[in-house]
């Protein structure tokens, strides 16, 4: 088990020592994400006015988006070094790759939110920040269930062809859950009145979607990464 | 074994089939629906054997993918193309009788939405088959197996919303009638279900065999 986490966060460190020094992935995707509240605030801004209720659908629409690109690019970025290669030749165990490269996906993804959220709050005028504890729960529940089924589907991938449009095309009906439970929880808080009882039932059914899926995907990264 | 019983299971659901209108034309017209009801016949029986044939694959797939059993992925190939095929049918005829019931075409109600999650994960499926080049049958496999994990989460998130849709409460309330027309209409689709995934099956294992019979030659 100590190893397991040792290998994991040896991994993780390694993806963000790259990214540290080439920022690639981390400007990138978040100057897409913000061009794409900026396209949404275009399409749902009329008269001046935020369409209501709004804000969150355009939040989890933006970090699924820039989820898919930034989880397509680490994956190209490993196949184009072969990266993948040797680390599925090292005498460590598969599923803990997995979770390295996972943790790896979550520090971007979180860092992308950090600016995405208060930029939907100002645009939309969005109370985002009222219920700051539950935001953030159901930010992080929701991130992680997005990206433990899209670690395992861009890694599946890296050996297949056309993969920039089969990531997409695989991961948002699978995420379909994540997307419904992110949006209504959300949703719930930015009422005038919010409704708490709502939000912590919908962090609930992430919390479990998020203990299902990561299961799921340590069980079946070995056998799909052997060739 | 499968081939002796391929031809007595056509005949049987050729006959369920052409015996089927008949049945459905005598059963008695549903009292505030009239005429249109009638497509419940062909619909429920489409969507019974979507989902038997998306639990096939999920199942067949599994096996693939942990045992390494190749004729868990000829199954699962075939299966996800009778799923998407059955699924379209229920799409079609689901509206028709919507626009006539609800007034609607389509409701975000949690079985529609449901299903039509399932359905797009079969397609999202078979493109990754189609174009995702060699290797691409334990991705699918893995596809298959994240699909059937996830129906129940998009059923639940789904189900707090209101729900318009008849549950399955309503097939012991039939009048014999119409009971007896949707079971007969059900059986049929299951042989046919059975029929094409017979012979899909055996479709897929003739290339896996001339395959072979290549690579052999090559050698």
């Amino acid at each position: 088990m100590k190893r397991f986490l040792r290998v994991a966060l040896l991994i993780m460190r390694k993806d963000l020592t790259v990214e540290a020094r080439s920022r690639e992935l981390l400007l990138t995707t978040l100057f897409f994400a913000v061009s794409a509240v900026l396209v949404f605030a275009f399409g749902f801004v009329r008269d001046g006015r935020p369409v209501e209720n709004a804000a969150a659908g355009i939040l989890w629409i933006a970090i699924a988006f820039a989820g898919t690109l930034a989880l397509g690019r680490t994956f190209e970025r490993e196949r184009y070094h072969d990266v993948l290669h040797a680390l599925l030749l090292a005498p460590v165990d598969r599923p803990a790759i997995y979770v390295g490269k996972l943790l790896g996906i979550l520090v971007l993804l979180g860092t992308v939110e950090i600016v995405v959220v208060p930029l939907v709050a100002l645009l939309f005028q969005a109370p985002l920040l009222r219920q700051p504890l539950l935001i953030v729960t159901l930010l992080a529940f929701g991130t992680v269930g997005f990206a433990a089924v899209g670690t395992l589907f861009a890694a599946m991938l890296i050996r297949a062809r056309s993969r920039d449009v089969l990531l997409p095309v695989l991961l948002y009906p699978l995420t379909i859950p994540v997307i419904i439970a992110g949006v209504r929880g959300t949703a719930a808080l930015l009422q005038p009145e919010a409704d708490i009882a709502m939000a912590r039932a919908w962090i609930g059914m992430l919390g479990f979607f998020d203990v299902v899926f990561i299961t799921l995907s340590l069980w079946t990264f070995e056998p799909v990464m052997t060739e | 074994m499968t081939q002796r019983l391929f031809l007595p299971l056509v005949v049987a659901a050729t006959v369920v089939f052409a015996v089927a209108p008949l049945l459905i034309a005598w059963a008695p017209y549903e009292s505030t629906m009239g005429l249109v009801q009638k497509i419940f016949y062909f619909h429920m029986p489409s969507w019974a054997a979507m989902f038997v044939s998306a639990l096939v694959c999920g199942v067949a797939s599994a096996f693939f993918l942990f045992k390494g059993h190749a004729t868990g992925d000829r199954i699962a190939a075939a299966a996800a193309e009778l799923a998407v095929v059955f699924g379209l049918i229920g799409l079609v005829t689901g509206p028709l009788w919507a626009r006539k019931a609800w007034g609607v075409w389509w409701q975000w109600d949690a079985r529609l939405t449901m299903a039509l999650v399932l359905w797009m994960i079969f397609i999202s499926y078979l493109l990754l088959r189609e174009y995702g080049g060699p290797g691409s049958e334990k991705l699918a496999a893995g596809v298959a197996l994240f699909g059937m994990a996830n129906v129940p989460f998009v059923y639940w998130s789904v189900n707090v919303w209101r729900t318009v849709h008849p549950t399955t409460n309503v097939v012991p309330t039939l009048v014999p009638g119409m009971r007896i027309a949707l079971w007969w209409s059900l059986a049929g689709f299951l042989l046919l279900y059975t029929t094409t995934m017979m012979a899909r099956v055996r479709l897929e294992s003739q290339r896996a065999s001339l395959d072979r019979l290549y690579r052999d030659l090559d050698d």
